[in-house]
């Protein structure tokens, strides 16, 4: 597809189970460039890895996902997150959306939900460019 | 919350879990009150925190040979003692963070702890009496164990 944009994506959750399953049912046309353990080894991987796509879990250990998902939107606003929680209460996605997350999928997922809901980031971020 | 309506919620989402993530549906036995006796443990514990409006834990144990084939289930082909304790604290975290969406947002939930061996016990306050919900799987028997005050 000419002109379109390989996405970079980065997965951040302190599960190592989740982060690996997140890497093999992804079947997108991105690169996966990395995995962070926590919200803290995420700004440091997001400065070496420059990804343009992140799934971001919410509770974790040193660095929660809602003050990571606003640190990294602050250093890139393009950046598409999608929260992946177990977090299940209305008022937590509206929280993280308002932090500036693209949008919010809740554990446990299939790997169909998970396609669908990045390729929706993706084409969402297509349109407007 | 009524102990039934709490009991229901936590029955929801173990279902909802073992169908989306494993493919194949669990079954639910009849949850009951630990009287006068801490709750038996399975191989692996993975112990969710509750702090907030409602305080306690969430706990889910489950034998070896369980978990084991659910992370086959899952594509996953290391089934190392690491990947182990990590699939038996996200699954209790799965259950609890499920909850928020009838408990609320005050309903805290911490990073899972993860005890191993069947001599592992649940740190109870005296007089304590969590539910248990006895979950069938395959042939294999987990338990949640659910205490909240």
């Amino acid at each position: 597809m000419e002109g379109a944009v390989l996405h970079r994506l980065m997965v951040v959750d302190d599960s190592n189970v989740i982060r690996r399953r997140i890497e093999r049912a992804q079947d997108l046309a991105v690169q996966f460039v990395g995995a962070a353990r926590n919200g803290r080894e995420a700004l440091e991987m997001h400065a070496a890895l420059k990804p343009t796509l992140i799934t971001m879990d919410l509770t974790m250990p040193e660095m929660d996902g809602t003050e990571c998902v606003a640190k990294l939107i602050e250093r890139d606003p393009e950046l598409l997150i999608l929260v992946v929680s177990a977090l299940a209460d209305k008022l937590t996605a509206i929280e993280a959306l308002e932090r500036g997350a693209r949008g919010f999928l809740c554990k446990p997922f299939t790997d169909r939900q998970l396609n669908d809901a990045l390729q929706m980031l993706i084409n969402t971020k297509e349109a407007r460019s | 919350m009524s102990t039934e309506a709490e009991v229901g919620v936590f029955l929801d989402s173990v279902l909802n879990y073992f169908t989306t993530t494993v493919q194949q549906p669990a079954v639910c036995g009849t949850p009951f009150l630990a009287i006068d006796k801490v709750p038996e443990l399975s191989d692996f514990t993975g112990a969710i925190q509750i702090s907030g409006k409602y305080q306690g834990f969430v706990a889910f144990t489950a034998p070896k040979s369980m978990l084991c084939v659910m992370l086959m289930r899952m594509q996953e082909t290391d089934m190392c003692h690491e990947n182990l304790c990590d699939l038996v604290g996200e699954i209790a975290n799965t259950f609890s963070g499920n909850a928020r969406r009838d408990f609320g947002h005050q309903f805290n939930i911490s990073v899972p702890s993860v005890s191993v061996g069947r001599k592992s016990t649940l740190e109870l306050p005296a007089g304590a009496r969590p539910i248990v919900i006895p979950i069938t799987w395959r042939n294999y028997s987990s338990s949640l164990v659910v205490y909240l005050h």
